[in-house]
């Protein structure tokens, strides 16, 4: 399975995906420059963290609209798989791909601390590894990961099972004390309605060696690999 | 070449005092000329005469450091020291103060210091892994003292978050010596191939020399003559001078940076930093034996109208100098097109040893590249023992009460200096580029090196109190903090980077203080084994009301052969042998409690004599760790620090979450055995059936080492000579550690 990390200027984790697809997964692993608009052979596109153009305008605003992005999403319309984290979350709200919006931390700090997300449906090729309900403990670092849409997308995002991971206790309880940064019902990560493009602030790519302190990530990074092979479409959404 | 720019001011007494030169050294420029200097001459002699580049009343005594002694005196001199960690990689690193520019602008003089130092790393060629920070502030009730805090954490996090370095540690300490000039000192460690460490040399004449990175501003001119004087009611007015930062910029430029110098068309490189283009272009040609030949009028501009002295003198941060072979300057020229930045041909190197500067042709200055960067006048300058000295030493430190012993480790846990960071390290990102290994709360941060298998382990340390108390010993045992904090993290220290925070060293009591602790650390390092690789002196940390106390920050590099084999401070479980190893009690029964935490905390005063550091007790200590973390016996390790055992212990508990039953026999006062801070103590805990060889080891290498208790249950009880002295519930004691900052600047 062929992984492709995008670069932008300002990209800071892009090194840290590669090194996860490339030695933890073992999957050939390319980079992707922000001016590329050729996407064909990669089967899982990651859009890394960092401070894509500095974000000194509305985070992920500007990358959205990059040369890349626009194969992107070609990539997703084939049915390709997208995988945006952190920065590349807010990257995949602008640009359209996922809905919503990452505001600013409910706290107005920027946090890194390792937090506790539970599964919300385990039947999407970014769950699949794990099980409904699992608790993984994963971290974040971000000053705008507070994710909000509107109360009608809320409802399809609940009601599709489109909701993939909730901030939770580390016993697997939603509740407001374990939200770090005020994200609307806990939402930490969300799938597109095909199932193939997914946005989420905690950082797989961090825990994903005992050395980096957990290795909880990999629940998400081998969901990628799981589906491997089935074509198009076969592997959907089960809202449960 | 006599003529001066019509539209530059006339040169009168009043201009160059006011730039910071005597008369005295003014004569010597028209010397070196042998004519007037012209305006823009003497901003650069000025600015690269100040202490601040210049060290004109440092490095007398900094001659002192070995490492830096025959460095000076083969011309080896680099911004940043490199240290061989084996299988051919080297970690370069570097601390630096940018206190004056905090002072008045916290956010952005924090934030350009770290843009600062990390530019001192890649431009060596390495690139930036780690980041750390020592901090110092005034009390927190202060509400000013709160908005610098707020302020500097935030620009830290704002610029290192962006650039994508991890924050993996340092320290922040609060004391009312630093309410009108708090310390912000920004340190950083970058990994380099050894046989690709760049040079900041300006080799070959006819090589271009282009500058590469942002466009240059009237931003910071004379920044390095501001951090040269003491603050003042005038300082806001010094605003101006701060430098705005641009992390997104310093991204591009390392990654731009470290590509171009693969392509090895560069001869040398330098950042801009204090005195921006006067110092890299004196400095690169100086090194080299050579001269440059450039136009201040092709240098990107960011604003119209600049005169050669501001371009000159701008301290525009994200640029940097290069030398690039004849005729390959679009090779180069691309790499930097390719990340968006500048990249332009503003000059030549030449042979005849001048720094030529032209504006549009017209020469504005011409000097000898040697006179600026290294014949900067040095002074001897007069060092007297301060008053205070002999008074706090002959008051008896062992009257301090410590009252209800558990409410006293309540107390001192909800101490700013002494709670948890957490509310600092979790605004910054500490885990980028996925190495950390050992988080920052911790002794040392501690990052994986990919691929070898190895570790480094960083610190920063210094005890301003104890530096304060005794100069000398004070910072002999900030070195020895620093190598403890790393045995008890599994590493061997190798390396010293230092940043000398003192007073107004034109007063003889500042200088002495100074002259006393450059002194220790010379004597410690020797002793250690540890050179000082690089570092930075900052003077004048004083304003009308007060001088700080003497810091001398201790920023140390360890190697981990095995990263495996790294130890963290927290108890892993219950069960385990709590087991004290130390390099021996006090021989005075209170001597550990001079400048102490609780005695700061119960008195307000410092005072008394610091206990005997017994050096080779230490090394041993430190040499028995090592051997322990390498075997694998210990499942933790604290260095005792501020707040003693007992807090040494609270912390290690809180962070495990699981209490400790803890019996001391010591032949000291009980609240010195509990709160005493004497250099060398550290709580290790280990499996039980791992203890006894433990302790064996230890007193085989002559250090005193007792199992003392056991982990597990929700409290922490410690008894001293056979009386339970402290009884918290854990719970307790976390919030009053976990919570205290935090609650402290929600108070709006």
């Amino acid at each position: 399975m062929k992984f492709g990390v995008i670069q932008f200027p300002g990209s800071n984790c892009d090194q840290d995906a590669y090194f996860a697809a490339l030695n933890v997964l073992e999957q050939p692993t390319e980079y992707i420059w922000h001016e590329s608009t050729d996407l064909a052979g990669f089967d899982c596109v990651i859009v890394p963290g960092g401070f894509s153009y500095g974000d000194y305008l509305r985070c992920g605003a500007v990358a959205a609209l990059s040369p890349v992005m626009g194969a992107v999403k070609k990539h997703a319309a084939a049915g390709g798989l997208v995988m945006g984290v952190c920065n590349g979350f807010q990257i995949l709200c602008e640009s359209g791909l996922l809905p919503g919006a990452l505001l600013r931390n409910e706290g107005l700090r920027f946090v890194c601390k390792h937090i506790f997300m539970r599964i919300e449906n385990a039947g999407t090729r970014f769950t699949s590894a794990g099980a409904k309900g699992q608790v993984l403990r994963v971290p974040i670092a971000h000053g705008e990961g507070n994710y909000y849409c509107d109360d009608a997308t809320l409802k399809e995002l609940n009601g599709n099972g489109q909701v993939i991971l909730r901030y939770c206790s580390p016993a697997g309880a939603i509740d407001r004390a374990c939200n770090p940064n005020g994200a609307l019902d806990g939402i930490a990560g969300i799938v597109n309605r095909e199932g193939n493009v997914a946005g989420m602030m905690p950082h797989p790519e961090r825990a994903c060696e005992p050395v980096l302190g957990s290795t909880d990530g990999l629940v998400i990074l081998r969901s990628l690999l799981a589906g491997q092979g089935l074509s198009k479409g076969s592997v959907c959404l089960r809202p449960e | 070449m006599s003529q001066t720019r019509v539209t530059d001011p006339e040169i009168t007494p009043a201009v160059w005092r006011e730039m910071g030169l005597s008369d005295s050294e003014y004569e010597q420029v028209k010397g070196i000329l042998g004519r007037n200097p012209t305006y823009t001459e003497l901003g650069m002699y000025a600015v690269m005469w100040s202490e601040h580049c210049g060290y004109k009343y440092s490095r007398p005594v900094l001659r002192l450091f070995k490492r830096y002694r025959e460095q000076l005196d083969s011309g080896a001199l680099e911004n940043a020291g490199v240290v061989d960690i084996g299988d051919g990689y080297g970690i370069a690193m570097k601390i630096e103060s940018h206190n004056h520019p905090s002072a008045v602008e916290p956010f952005q003089g924090a934030a350009t210091g770290v843009g600062g130092i990390l530019r001192d790393i890649f431009t060596m060629g390495a690139r930036p892994i780690a980041s750390l920070n020592s901090l110092r502030f005034g009390d927190l009730d202060d509400p000013h003292v709160r908005f610098l805090f707020e302020h500097v954490v935030a620009g830290i996090g704002f610029y290192g978050n962006c650039v994508g370095v991890p924050t993996v540690g340092g320290e922040v300490c609060f004391d009312k010596s630093y309410a009108g000039n708090p310390l912000v000192n920004a340190m950083s460690a970058g990994l380099v191939k050894l046989d690709s460490i760049a040079s900041a040399s300006a080799h070959g004449p006819g090589n271009s020399v282009m500058i590469v990175g942002s466009r240059t501003g009237r931003d910071g001119i004379h920044g390095a003559t501001f951090a040269s004087v003491e603050l003042g009611p005038d300082s806001e007015s010094k605003r101006p001078n701060v430098q705005m930062g641009d992390p997104f910029t310093e991204k591009l430029l390392i990654e731009a940076t470290l590509e171009a110098l693969q392509t090895g068309l560069i001869a040398g490189i330098q950042d801009m930093g204090a005195a921006g283009i006067t110092c890299s272009t004196c400095e690169t040609a100086a090194k080299a034996g050579t001269g440059m030949e450039i136009d201040v009028a092709l240098v990107p501009q960011r604003e119209s109208g600049m005169t050669p002295y501001e371009i000159m003198l701008s301290e525009s941060q994200e640029r940097m100098l290069a030398i690039v072979q004849k005729g390959r300057e679009d090779e180069v020229a691309s790499v930097f097109k390719k990340w968006g930045l500048n990249a332009v041909v503003i000059g030549h190197v030449t042979d005849d040893g001048l720094v030529r500067v032209r504006h549009h042709g017209e020469v504005v200055a011409e000097v000898p590249a040697k006179s600026l960067a290294d014949e900067c006048p040095t002074y001897q300058l007069e060092a007297d023992e301060p008053a205070y000295i002999a008074a706090v030493r002959s008051r008896d430190a062992g009257d301090v009460p410590a009252g209800d012993c558990s409410q006293a480790l309540l107390n001192l846990l909800a101490r700013p200096t002494v709670a948890s960071k957490r509310w600092v390290w979790e605004q910054y990102d500490h885990m980028v580029q996925t190495c950390t290994a050992i988080f920052p709360g911790s002794d040392a941060g501690v990052l994986r090196i990919r691929g070898i298998g190895k570790g480094i382990a960083l610190t920063t340390d210094c005890n301003a109190r104890q530096v304060y108390l005794d100069p000398y010993l004070g910072a002999k045992m900030a070195v020895y903090e620093g190598a403890r904090n790393l045995a008890c993290s599994g590493a061997r220290a190798v390396a010293v980077t230092d940043c000398l925070n003192f007073g107004n060293p034109e007063k003889p009591e500042a200088f002495w203080q100074f002259k006393e602790a450059v002194r220790g650390i010379a004597d410690a390092c020797e002793e250690l084994g540890t050179p000082v690789i690089s570092g930075n002196v900052s003077f004048y940390n004083e304003t009308p009301e007060s001088a700080i106390h003497p810091t001398p920050v201790i920023g140390m590099l360890g190697v981990l052969d095995d990263v495996e084999t790294r130890v963290s401070y927290c108890f892993k479980g219950e069960g385990d042998a709590v087991i004290l190893l130390h390099a021996g009690w006090p021989q005075d029964a209170s001597g550990g409690l001079a400048a102490s935490e609780l005695q700061a905390m119960a008195s307000g005063e410092l005072y008394g004599r610091l206990p005997d550091l017994r050096e080779d007790k230490q090394r041993a200590l430190h040499a028995v760790l090592l051997e322990l973390s390498e075997s694998g016996a210990m499942r933790s390790a604290h260095d005792v620090a501020e707040g003693g055992l007992a807090v040494c212990l609270a912390e290690s508990a809180i962070a495990g979450g699981v209490g400790a039953d803890v019996s001391l026999d010591a032949p000291v006062e009980p609240a010195a055995a509990l709160f005493g801070e004497p250099a060398g103590f550290v709580i290790a805990t280990a499996s039980a059936d791992a203890a006894a060889a433990i302790i064996e080891t230890a007193r085989a290498r002559g250090i005193e080492a007792a199992r003392v208790g056991v982990t597990g249950g929700s409290r922490l009880c410690i008894s001293v000579n056979g009386e339970r002295l402290v009884d918290v519930d854990l719970a307790a004691a976390a919030g009053a550690y976990q919570n205290s900052i935090g609650s402290i600047m929600d108070r709006s």
